[in-house]
């Protein structure tokens, strides 16, 4: 039995399981998802968006959909991969499990829990009912399968007037319980008007079992809201990601989206924004560090419906070994959308003749007042930038990781949290083999 | 301390330096003059150690060591210096960040500890100063938007941090208005000594009127044409180039 088949003979018993009686509306998106998934099943290098990006080797293994067993850790040996420097509400999953143990939630002044809880309970049914799966594509059969699986994730509802005084870490971990676990984390974040949130997320095995992650998460942004969200993948070599996020952004209000991209086998992230009002802005930043055969894919998709609209994206990628990167940026500005702003970037080094990288920019224009830009360079290392780095008595080594970390400066530069920015830098020395010589 | 024999250099098929013979001794500051494509830069950063250039015949030796197979960094770690004439930007690094990098790797290349962090702000502290570098300036990314006058001041305060035996001033007086010439000028004499030795590259005789070379030597066409005290900078300055080739 292959993946697809096996999770079609398991939505049942799934459905069964998890609904209830105030779930009416959730049941029927995730039917309406489970037969669009049935009926188009995992996408192939014969669709378009995912010409370069096989999945092949992801969907071949016999994955565990529901593991049974309950594995408990301690915080000591899983605090490095939170930002333990800094207070923050914690949401965090074993096996896709939630671990109260691990977490730190709140319902005070705002909600910040669990998928699963809000899901079930009638005082959050107007919510979902109006949330829920909206802004997802409906095109997109992957995503339609986390729908169909969705139960568990986090859910953060901030009411309007509130600047949370500290950040939200999702952690989902993976112990190995199962030779190869298949997990569908679901999340929804909805942001009221002038309030501000930052949000750090990570997918983290902690042993190398095979694992495969098909994460949603969908983000209402009111007028004039600020959310940060960052996301931290630097996995196993045998954890596979596909990562959705979907924004829908409403006037004057500010979505960043920071992707830093270094570990895992394979990684898709699909990152659509959605502008609904005028004077937004969408801010997309990635910077991707990998070697050996690994794959990352950064999808975006920005559409700019409203007039007076900024987006900007900067993507930095840096591939060693036989790594692949691929870079898809597709920018819509529709007719109604004049004087829109919107800057792309795409820069890639590749480090060996081995990686590849596939960059494609789409603009779609259909208004005529607009100042659209984008950029893609691949290139390598300047021999008069190390040559001077090395006439000052830096060795080559740590002269190329020096220009590497220069070159996605600009995209770490925009982290707001800096305790986050010193964990994201010191994770690029490690991941560039060095240590950088000086404090940050 | 520098001694150049026969050096013979090309890049690609191309061949730059076609028999260079220089004597620097420790104490010495030599100037190299001479028209554009001399040679003056090649021969800089050949004797730096850059590796798109290959030495094709002749040898380059500091104080008795032949620096034929030692890479850049472990040229500099002997104690060679050379100042860029258009240094990289590298955002995201700062002054300070960058040079406490190579200070401690230059430690490290012979065995010491890392300097300790007050004795390396003292340090830093004294050469700004004798730079008229303000502390503003030493956060500022390495490069990054300097203005011509910034980035030579900037070369000779890492020059002043490394105490190198042997500095190679490449063009450090283009781009310079006269306070600014005066100030890099200052800094430079100070640090001379008689256990060090300085090379300055230039085209024009104005900034030796501020640093008094003992030997001035011309470049043409890949060699050295005609050698002499200081005042055959003023000879070069009245009547050219044309009458040495």
């Amino acid at each position: 039995m292959n993946l697809k088949e096996k999770l079609i003979t398991s939505f049942l018993a799934f459905e069964n399981k998890v609904s209830t009686d105030t779930e009416t509306t959730v049941h029927d998106t995730r039917s309406k998802a489970f037969s669009h998934f049935e009926k188009n099943g995992f996408p192939t290098r014969k669709d378009e968006e995912w010409k370069y990006t096989p999945l092949k080797s992801v969907l071949k293994h016999d994955y565990t959909l529901f593991p049974t067993t309950n594995t408990a850790i301690e915080f000591a040996t899983v605090k490095e991969y939170f930002i333990h420097e800094i207070d923050s509400y914690k949401i965090v999953f074993i096996d896709g499990v939630y671990s109260s143990y691990l977490s730190e939630t709140t319902h005070d002044g705002c909600d910040i829990c669990l998928m699963s809880s809000s899901l079930k309970k009638p005082k959050y049914k107007m919510v979902i009912d109006h949330y829920f799966d909206k802004i997802t594509s409906k095109n997109d059969s992957v995503t339609s399968l986390n729908t169909a699986f969705s139960n568990e994730g986090a859910y953060i509802h901030i009411p309007k007037n509130t600047v949370l005084p500290k950040p939200i870490q999702i952690i989902h971990f993976s112990t190995g319980s199962e030779a190869q676990l298949m997990l569908q984390p679901r999340s929804l974040v909805i942001v009221g008007e002038n309030s501000h949130v930052q949000i750090v997320e990570r997918h983290q095995s902690l042993t190398n079992n095979v694992v495969f992650t098909n994460s949603v998460t969908e983000i209402f942004a009111a007028k004039r809201a600020i959310v940060d969200y960052y996301k931290i993948q630097n996995d196993k070599k045998t954890a596979s990601l596909i990562d959705s996020t979907y924004v829908q952004q409403k006037q004057q209000s500010i979505v960043s989206v920071n992707t830093f991209s270094f570990g895992g086998n394979f990684t898709r992230n699909n990152l659509e924004f959605h502008q609904e009002g005028e004077h937004i802005d969408s801010i997309l930043n990635g910077i991707t560090i990998i070697g050996d055969k690994q794959l990352v894919d950064n999808h975006t998709l920005v559409n700019h419906n409203y007039p007076n609209c900024e987006s900007h994206e900067l993507y930095k990628g840096i591939y060693a070994d036989k790594s692949t990167g691929v870079f898809n940026g597709k920018v819509i500005v529709k007719q109604a959308a004049q004087k829109t702003n919107a800057y792309q970037q795409n820069n890639n080094i590749i480090i060996d003749d081995g990686a590849t990288i596939n960059t494609k920019p789409q603009l779609e224009i259909f208004a005529d007042d607009v100042k659209c830009s984008h950029g893609c360079t691949i290139g390598q290392l300047d021999e008069d930038a190390l040559f001077y780095l090395r006439s000052r008595g830096i060795p080559k080594k740590e002269a190329e990781a020096l220009l590497l970390y220069a070159f996605a400066n600009d995209a770490l530069e925009k982290i707001k949290i800096p305790e986050l920015k010193t964990r994201i830098t010191k994770l690029i020395a490690n991941k560039l083999g060095v240590e950088l010589g000086f404090e940050l | 301390m520098l001694e150049i024999k026969n050096l013979h250099a090309t890049i690609g098929d191309k061949e730059i330096l076609k028999g260079i013979n220089l004597n620097v001794k420790a104490g010495e500051v030599h100037a190299i003059m001479g028209p554009n494509g001399s040679g003056k830069s090649t021969l800089a950063t050949v004797i730096a150690g850059k590796e798109e250039y290959e030495v094709t015949k002749g040898t380059i030796t500091l104080n008795n060591e032949d620096l034929e197979d030692l890479a850049p960094e472990e040229r500099a770690h002997k104690g060679i210096f050379l100042s860029f004439q258009y240094p990289i930007e590298i955002p995201g690094v700062s002054v300070t960040n960058f040079i406490k990098t190579a200070i401690n790797e230059t430690r490290k290349a012979s065995g010491q500890e890392d300097l300790p962090a007050k004795d390396m702000l003292k340090k830093i502290r004294e050469k700004a100063e004798l730079l008229e570098i303000d502390r503003k300036f030493l956060s500022r990314s390495l490069n990054e938007g300097f203005s011509g006058g910034e980035t030579k001041r900037n070369e000779i305060f890492q020059m002043a941090m490394l105490e190198p035996k042997l500095a190679i001033l490449d063009e450090t007086d283009s781009g310079l208005d006269i306070d600014a010439l005066k100030v890099v000028a200052n800094g430079v004499n100070k640090l001379k000594s008689k256990d060090n030795a300085v090379i300055l590259i230039t085209h024009y005789q104005r900034l030796l009127d501020y640093i008094v070379p003992d030997f001035v030597h011309v470049l043409h066409n890949g060699k050295i044409v005609k050698s002499g005290g200081k005042e055959l900078a003023h000879e070069l300055e009245a009547k050219g180039y044309d009458w040495l080739k």
